[in-house]
């Protein structure tokens, strides 16, 4: 197994009070692909950043368990923490333009990535970057590897985000929203090239999306988030059989091309799903 | 109502938009589908005056579009962009955001007209004293289309108007915003990348590629799958691809 989590809670102070924003989640990793539907506040990208401790300082977090192959996550060191993050875990975001460092080109950026956790020298760094371009299919990888972010369009700059995160070689692959910001066919290629990246070297997959049907194309398992808990794991290829009111709700709410709607269904909540 | 023809933009040396015509009933939907660049947004940038630089021919109601405009058509013509955090003033109370087109305009009866409009999109009264930030994204995107409707236009231009949203509030705001067509007699002209969010608002589908509007069919023909261009055809097959979670399992 290469992640538990037991019993994960994560709350944050207001002048109010506390807000408990992940409220008691448990599942664990093997390596498979994971995907986490949720909307936006129910903590699921909380839950991701919980494993690579990347949450705000005021958070609190508590757990029974929270375990990344073994190592006990609740008390590591920060020390501990930088040889997990990056080198053992990648986290590829939503937005490249915001996560790629804008006065460093890409190619720079990758070798960086690499040099960092492998400690090799310049040149040796710049050729692993090159190769990494071209395994995320660039065409032109010594062109793009002197671009900068700026310069480089949504989908250009997800790949560079990706080879990036690979550099490394880390275990598990944690994606953020990869492709929100993409428009359809691009995002559909970028899915395609994670499913195919992390299947060819081994790797775990956890996708976080708002896309149930998306999600399920991708991913073997899916954990549905309602308020910061699960209510209701499925089997991707089960989806369309989903139990939880909430998840039926959420695929019924999607306008259908191939079947038309004169309205469409709204999510009628029951408080009752936030409970336990 | 809104008739396009033969329109251009340039940014610098390179063409946006190359060439495009269509032709919008009145109290119909128009929709604009296309990848990033194609140049969807920059045609609704056009119409509706932020982009001066094009050539071509625009009209809407009749009366030909020059590059400067009379202030009926600000009036006329009302614009919802895609991000609801970006297009409201942060400082600034919902109040204020919906009275200040009446202002502007110098339409009476401000008070009146802001609760009703609050409550044309099924917006609580509370929420006309507070702030963007502490609205919810669903709720900030009811306010965005409520401002655009304040000053009675008569043409809205909806660039991206859900994709910042979950898809449970895209519901919603797709609901609302067929619901407002229907009482008010709007004419849309809609750009989205989702050929579902199209389909489902608008009776008729314009299909961008590289600045060019490579094909104009109908709702039912796309979902029939009746389409004459492969760029259409590709992106069709992509969005059922997509779309149905029956599929899983199989590569996607």
């Amino acid at each position: 197994m290469l992640a538990r989590v037991e019993n994960l809670r994560v709350r944050f102070p207001t002048p109010q009070g506390w807000v408990a924003a992940v409220r008691g989640i448990s599942f664990t990793l093997g390596r498979e692909k994971l995907g986490i539907v949720g909307e936006s506040g129910s903590g699921k990208s909380l839950t991701a950043r919980a494993l690579m401790r990347l949450l705000p300082r005021h958070a609190e977090i508590t757990a029974n368990r929270l375990e990344f192959d073994g190592i006990d996550l609740r008390d590591t060191s920060e020390r501990a923490m930088r040889a997990i993050r990056g080198k053992r875990v990648g986290l590829i975001l939503q937005d490249p333009k915001y996560a790629l460092n804008p006065v460093m080109t890409a190619g720079a950026q990758i070798a960086e990535a690499w040099a960092a956790h492998a400690g090799g020298g310049r040149r040796a760094a710049l050729r692993v970057a090159l190769d990494l371009l071209a395994q995320v299919r660039i065409r032109d990888p010594r062109h793009v590897a002197g671009l900068y972010p700026h310069e480089l369009s949504g989908g250009m700059g997800q790949r560079v985000m990706i080879a990036m995160m690979l550099a490394p070689d880390p275990e598990l692959l944690i994606a953020d929203e990869p492709t929100s910001a993409l428009d359809a066919t691009v995002a559909a290629e970028i899915l395609r090239l994670i499913e195919d990246l992390v299947s060819r070297r081994g790797m775990a997959l956890m996708l976080i999306s708002h896309d149930l049907p998306l999600v399920s194309h991708v991913c073997d398992r899916v954990l549905v988030m309602y308020a910061g808990r699960v209510v209701e794991e499925v089997a991707a290829a089960d989806l369309t059989r989903a139990q939880h009111p909430y998840t039926r709700g959420l695929l019924g709410c999607l306008p259908s091309l191939a079947k038309p709607k004169p309205m469409l269904a709204t999510l009628a909540r029951d408080p009752a799903w936030g409970e336990p | 109502m809104i008739a396009v023809s033969n329109l251009q933009v340039h940014f610098g040396a390179r063409a946006v938009v190359r060439g495009v015509s269509f032709h919008v009933p009145h109290g119909t939907s128009f929709g604009l589908v296309g990848e990033s660049g194609s140049g969807k947004s920059t045609i609704l940038r056009a119409l509706s005056g932020l982009n001066r630089d094009w050539s071509g021919r625009m009209a809407i109601d009749g009366l030909e579009l020059a590059r400067r405009r009379p202030k009926s058509f600000f009036r006329d013509i009302q614009m919802v962009f895609q991000d609801p955090y970006g297009s409201l003033h942060p400082s600034q109370t919902i109040d204020r955001a919906l009275s200040e087109p009446l202002l502007v305009h110098g339409l009476d009866a401000v008070e009146a007209r802001v609760r009703r409009a609050l409550e044309e999109v099924a917006l609580p009264p509370s929420v006309r004293f507070r702030f963007p930030h502490q609205l919810s994204g669903g709720q900030r995107q009811r306010v965005a289309i409520a401002r655009a409707l304040m000053p009675e236009p008569k043409v809205l231009l909806l660039d991206e108007p859900t994709s910042a949203l979950d898809v449970s509030v895209q519901a919603e705001v797709l609901n609302l915003l067929r619901n407002l067509q229907e009482t008010r007699a709007l004419t849309y002209v809609m750009v989205s990348h989702n050929l579902a969010v199209i389909a489902h608002l608008c009776a008729t589908i314009g299909v961008m590629q590289e600045g060019r509007l490579v094909e104009t069919l109908s709702a039912d023909d796309l979902r029939a799958g009746r389409t004459r261009h492969q760029h259409t055809t590709a992106l069709r097959a992509l969005s059922l691809e997509l779309e149905d979670p029956s599929e899983a399992g199989r590569p996607a």
